[in-house]
């Protein structure tokens, strides 16, 4: 075990596959000589060259496309997108292409394309370089979508996104760059898809987050115990495609009580999928309906008082968890 | 750069707002509004595109020092492409024309009618800011009086607004020209393309205005483009190309003026390229030494546009060193009362974050 950073985290297991495997190659901007806009890929150039660690033109549709086509032709390529708002302008590749092709051939071709971008609000950056979208990939099927919360999460589920013959959707909490952790250092150290962990054990209510709001929820379950004698139990999912339900069942048959803890709006958002699995699955468990909470349904501000009254904070939480009782 | 022009009596009369209008008729008069021969501009024009772009660089200084001090959160700087952004947008005819602006057109937003308490409220994303009352990020410029047009961050999609501006106009026989403007690597995207070639098959009345300052945030033009100027694009879709000087602020005048009145008249587009230099780092989150070679930007900081046109008016006889001087300190007070008042205006509310997410019937 090493203490890293997740963006250290993340950039090991970049190393490590592109050392493992020669058909992996990085795409991007910026991310060269410059290390990309979080330094994820800092002195990857400097190690692997300018062949395998390419600085892109501002071109998202253009490059998303093109890694598509190498996954196509065998290679296993990665690109990196600034943030998950510009990967909207890649969107006609990554869903009517990338999530559809394997289907489409009938099975013949498959794109084994790591797509990674960052989200998520907190640092400032407004209405588009800030949303929180994991669950509108995750409506899609045929990609895999994957959230870590913590460096040793980040490193083993990137390692294992290169090794998925599906397109992955790899998405990275800004906020969570700086985050520090023990990582294992093991090159074959990978996390698998579709398993949950139980971050914090609990009795009285059942809290889901993924990726930055895991945080949060930790936080609320501390002020939870602290102050109001309430033990809540915390689910990282890690994964939303696939999911790991099973973990969420079990957690609420034990507590019977759930709150879904999101940074993105409530409106069609991922919360919604999670209680109505739960409903589906545990409704007669279940002592109060499951709760959301999400971020206020705006496009997110950049003032600083703006973006915080946009954001779902621990108090909400605990509002909603104390709501249930 | 030519020779000496014969000197004129000049007199500017700038208050500590700085707005020309604000001058008395008697003092109005008394700048000269004949062309002056070198230049093919009046004296007062001359006077006001050192003003507007010693303004720019100077707000532009001061909102670095904020941030560095913390008391700003944000800075994306036009330092270096002052010339290229007064030049061109002296072009416009102000109220009338549009302008869809990017990022770092700070100095055009200034020549349209922009103050620089209206800068340092944008800056420090306060509650009164005209352009987005602290909801988008600084340098987002957008004011509806002015024809100016707010954009996103996403870079390029601009350019198709102002094609799509341009082509209402022409639906409605409106005289009028659209401005837009992006970066040399912003044209790598589809957007700007689409932007060219629709708006060529319909002759429209816009003007591309792309200004290359070498650097794509770290990367430099040979990374973006294997090409060397953008303009040469323009052919591929029957769009005049022009490559301007962007550091000569009346070359860049003198190339968008004919330009503007020609596309106004109804001969279509046009791509025009003004060749610049970003001076300082993409932006207040970047640190330039991970890329950038010392030596050229030295180079570069010789030709900074600012004092280079400073120097230009000074060797031509066009204005005494006190004359420009006075400007230069009009602009510093101009500035520092901005900062000052800027600073004590209030911030938006929490409950601000909720409105206009739709129109709502009145
Ligand atoms: C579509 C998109 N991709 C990436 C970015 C991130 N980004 C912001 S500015 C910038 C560089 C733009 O370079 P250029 O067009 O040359 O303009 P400059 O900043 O040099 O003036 C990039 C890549 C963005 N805003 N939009
Ligand atoms: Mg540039």
């Amino acid at each position: 075990m090493v203490e890293m950073r997740m963006r250290d985290a993340l950039r090991e297991a970049l190393r490590e596959e592109l050392l493992r495997d020669e058909r992996v190659f990085l795409l991007g901007e910026d991310i060269g000589l410059y290390g990309g806009s979080y330094t994820v890929t800092k002195g990857l150039l400097d190690e692997f060259g300018a062949k395998r660690v390419i600085d892109t033109p501002i071109a998202e549709s253009g490059i998303v496309g093109a890694g598509i086509g190498a996954a196509m032709a065998g290679m296993r390529p990665m690109v990196e997108l600034m943030t998950i708002n510009f990967s909207f302008l890649a969107m006609d590749q990554i869903v009517n292409n990338a999530a559809k092709l394997h289907y489409m051939s009938n099975g013949q071709i498959n794109i084994p394309l790591v797509i990674r971008m960052a989200s998520g609000g907190g640092s400032q950056l407004a209405a588009t370089h800030s949303h929180s979208l994991e669950g509108m990939y995750a409506h899609f099927p045929g990609l895999r979508i994957v959230c870590p919360s913590n460096p040793a999460d980040g490193k083993g589920l990137l390692k294992r996104a290169f090794r998925d013959d599906n397109t992955v959707i790899f998405i990275e909490h800004t906020a969570n760059y700086s985050l520090k952790g023990e990582v294992p250092d093991d090159e074959d150290y990978l996390v698998e898809f579709g398993k949950a962990t139980v971050v914090r054990e609990g009795t009285d209510v059942t809290l889901i987050g993924y990726s930055g709001s895991v945080h949060q929820a930790t936080r609320a379950a501390t002020m939870l115990a602290e102050q109001e004698d309430v033990d809540a139990e915390v689910i990282d999912l890690r994964t939303l495609r696939p999911l790991d339900m099973d973990t969420v069942i079990a957690s609420v048959k034990k507590t019977n009580r759930a709150v879904v803890v999101e940074d993105d709006w409530k409106f069609g958002g991922f919360g919604g999928e999670l209680s109505a699995q739960i409903m589906e699955q545990a409704f007669d468990w279940l002592d109060a309906p499951v709760a959301r909470v999400s971020g206020k349904d705006v496009p997110m501000p950049y003032n600083r008082n703006l973006e915080f009254a946009a954001l779902p904070s621990e108090e909400d939480v605990v509002d909603a968890v104390l709501s249930m009782f | 750069m030519g020779g000496y022009v014969g000197r004129r009596p000049a007199r500017h009369a700038f208050d500590l707002r700085g707005r020309v209008s604000a001058m008395t008729t008697e003092e109005r008069r008394q700048l000269s509004d004949a062309p002056v021969p070198n230049y093919h501009l009046s004296e007062r024009q001359l006077e006001r595109m050192y003003y507007y772009m010693r303004l720019s660089r100077s707000l532009n200084e001061r909102m670095m020092a904020l941030q560095r001090q913390g008391r700003a959160a944000f800075v994306i700087a036009g330092a270096g492409q002052e010339a290229a952004q007064v030049g061109a947008a002296m072009a416009l005819r102000p109220g009338v024309d549009w302008l869809a602006p990017y990022y770092r057109d700070l100095g055009m937003n200034i020549v349209l009618g922009m103050t620089a308490r209206e800068a340092m409220l944008n800056e420090l994303a306060k509650a009164d800011d005209p352009n987005s009352f602290g909801r988008q990020m600084p340098a987002h410029w957008g004011s509806v009086s002015r024809k100016i047009v707010t954009q996103s961050s996403v870079v390029a999609t601009q350019l198709l607004h102002a094609t799509g501006i341009a082509l209402g106009a022409k639906m409605r026989n409106d005289p009028i020209v659209v401005l837009t403007c992006c970066g040399e690597g912003s044209t790598s995207r589809g957007d700007f393309h689409e932007a060219l070639n629709f708006a060529a098959i319909h002759k429209l009345p816009v003007i591309f205005y792309v200004q290359n300052n070498g650097y794509a945030i770290s990367e430099p033009t040979v990374k973006e483009m294997p090409v060397e100027h953008v303009a040469d694009r323009g052919q591929a879709y029957g769009i005049r190309g022009q490559v301007v000087d962007g550091m000569d602020v009346v070359a860049v005048y003198q190339t968008l003026r004919p330009a503007v009145e020609l596309t106004r008249r109804g001969n279509g587009p046009f791509l025009i390229e003004a060749k610049c230099y970003r001076l300082w780092a993409h932006s207040s989150d970047d640190d330039d030494t991970r890329y950038r070679p010392r030596k050229e930007l030295e180079e570069w900081a010789l030709k900074d546009p600012v004092v280079v046109f400073r120097q230009r008016l000074l060797e031509d006889g066009m204005f005494a060193e006190e004359e420009l001087a006075e400007i230069d300190e009009l602009v510093t007070q101009e500035v520092r009362d901005a900062v000052e008042w800027a600073q004590q205006m209030p911030d938006p509310k929490p409950e601000d974050a909720l409105g206009y997410v739709y129109r709502e019937v009145q």
